[in-house]
């Protein structure tokens, strides 16, 4: 197997049903040999699985054979939702997690300032239903909202836009 | 290697030395390339990182201790999440500035060996909050200023400190959401919650003077820092926003001498330290 699909294969380990290269942590992957560089890019600054995932796919790449295995990371371009691949996404919505609709574009001038909650159309993954809202805007990771469906009145987590 | 969960991931190890009362974990800028840009002077970029990374650093502490004290369990999330954006920020600048110091001082180092006089946060990071809309007030101050600053920072000559900012823009976004809209129900709320988000906003402003005042370190670094002084018109706006939807009157920042930066702190930041750096101090270098 080549270098890239062994990388691959490696999941999140808190979103164990997505691989980091769906979510876009990935950024490289360059192989010269039976050596392996990785690049790989933190979600947000305070995210306490970056060790893990370094140590996973180091870990994925040795068990596959591959000798020099370097896992570095970058801080930019900053990860943005909108490098969540198609597959991603739809594996998030499977296990019950709304994916990320498309990030905010900044508009040049001072960033504004929300203080109200916003109107926005997130479909619940269970039903389909658009008539969802937040219950609350921080959930058990940084990367997740808490919502609930009106239908169906399911509560369901979302994967902010970020 | 995949986990269930979170605890999974960090139980599964035969060295148990990820126990460490510090981060225990590799350098968070592990694999960046750690240049300095030309022509800047190495202690002051480490000063500088210094300041901002202790801001983050002993307000993601005094965020920690309001956990299992919130209104609601919601609230608890979301403050916990905040206090862990901060202290990734302040890993990155403290790693940083250990990096540009060029003495071998690593984030622990600088988190857990150092004495009161030598943080250089501004004040307003170390208060104790007496209630929740305390909180929010110095929560709205903090990320309002250090919004902005970071929005600017993220054109900085120093690459490492552009994308470290960068990074802190979209988190300080939120931040600064979640403490307005808060600041605003309290505000807009009952004669009783008015009065306390009242008595709040004038409480904390005492310390809002000093986060404009530049620091001879920022002025010396032009180009690579940012000058408080040019977003004080940004930051009155946003102020003058959020106080006006909560039905408070506008905010007037009393004048008053900026000494955080030079290590002259309040009885609050001993206290901050004596429990943040307890277990460092009685067990130098322990892992269990």
């Amino acid at each position: 197997m080549i270098a890239e699909q062994v990388v691959g294969t490696v999941t999140d380990p808190e979103l164990p049903m997505v691989t980091l290269a769906e979510l876009g942590i990935v950024r490289e992957v360059r192989q010269d040999g039976d050596g392996v560089t990785v690049t790989i890019t933190p979600t947000y600054s305070g995210c306490p699985a970056m060790e893990t995932i370094r140590a996973d796919i180091a870990a994925a790449l040795r068990s596959a054979g591959f000798g020099a295995v370097e896992v570095r990371t970058v801080l930019a371009p900053a990860w943005t939702t909108d490098w969540i691949t198609d597959s991603g996404r739809r594996k998030l919505a499977e296990a019950g997690i709304a994916p990320p609709g498309a990030a905010p574009r900044r508009a040049s001038g001072p960033i504004p300032i929300t203080l109200s909650p916003r109107h926005d159309t997130i479909r619940c993954p269970r039903c389909g239903s658009a008539r969802t809202e937040a219950i609350a805007a921080f959930g058990a990771t940084a990367c997740r909202e808490l919502r609930r469906c009106t239908a169906c009145r399911e509560p369901f987590e979302h994967m902010k836009e970020i | 290697m995949a986990f269930d969960d979170a605890y999974g991931a960090l139980t599964d190890h035969a060295d148990d030395a990820r126990w460490a009362y510090g981060t225990g974990f590799t350098d968070p800028l592990a694999g960046v390339p750690a240049d300095l840009p030309d022509g800047v002077d190495r202690a002051d970029l480490a000063a500088y990182c210094l300041m901002l990374g202790d801001d983050a650093l002993i307000m993601s502490h005094r965020l920690q201790q309001w956990v299992t004290r919130a209104p609601e369990l919601e609230d608890e999330l979301a403050i916990a999440n905040i206090g862990l954006d901060l202290l990734g920020q302040a890993r990155l600048l403290l790693t940083r500035a250990g990096t540009a110091e060029g003495a071998g001082r690593d984030e622990d180092d600088l988190a857990y060996r150092r004495e009161a006089h030598e943080f250089r946060n501004v004040r307003l990071a170390e208060r104790d909050d007496a209630d929740f809309a305390q909180l929010m007030a110095r929560l709205l101050v903090f990320t309002t200023w250090r919004l902005a600053l970071f929005d600017r920072l993220s054109g900085s000559r120093d690459p490492m400190l552009a994308a470290i900012a960068a990074k802190g823009v979209k988190e300080l976004t939120y931040h600064r959401d979640y403490a307005a809209q808060w600041v605003v129900r309290i505000g807009d709320g009952t004669p009783l919650s008015h009065a306390r988000m009242a008595a709040a906003i004038s409480g904390v402003l005492p310390l809002a003077g000093e986060l404009f005042q530049a620091h001879e370190v920022e002025l010396r670094l032009a180009g690579v820092a940012v000058d408080p002084a040019v977003i004080r018109g940004e930051f009155d706006a946003v102020l003058a926003e959020v106080l006006t939807a909560a039905t408070l009157e506008p905010a007037e920042l009393p004048e008053v001498p900026a000494t955080g930066r030079d290590g002259e702190h309040t009885a609050a930041l001993t206290e901050i330290l004596a429990e943040m750096q307890e277990l460092a101090r009685a067990v130098p270098g322990g892992a269990w």
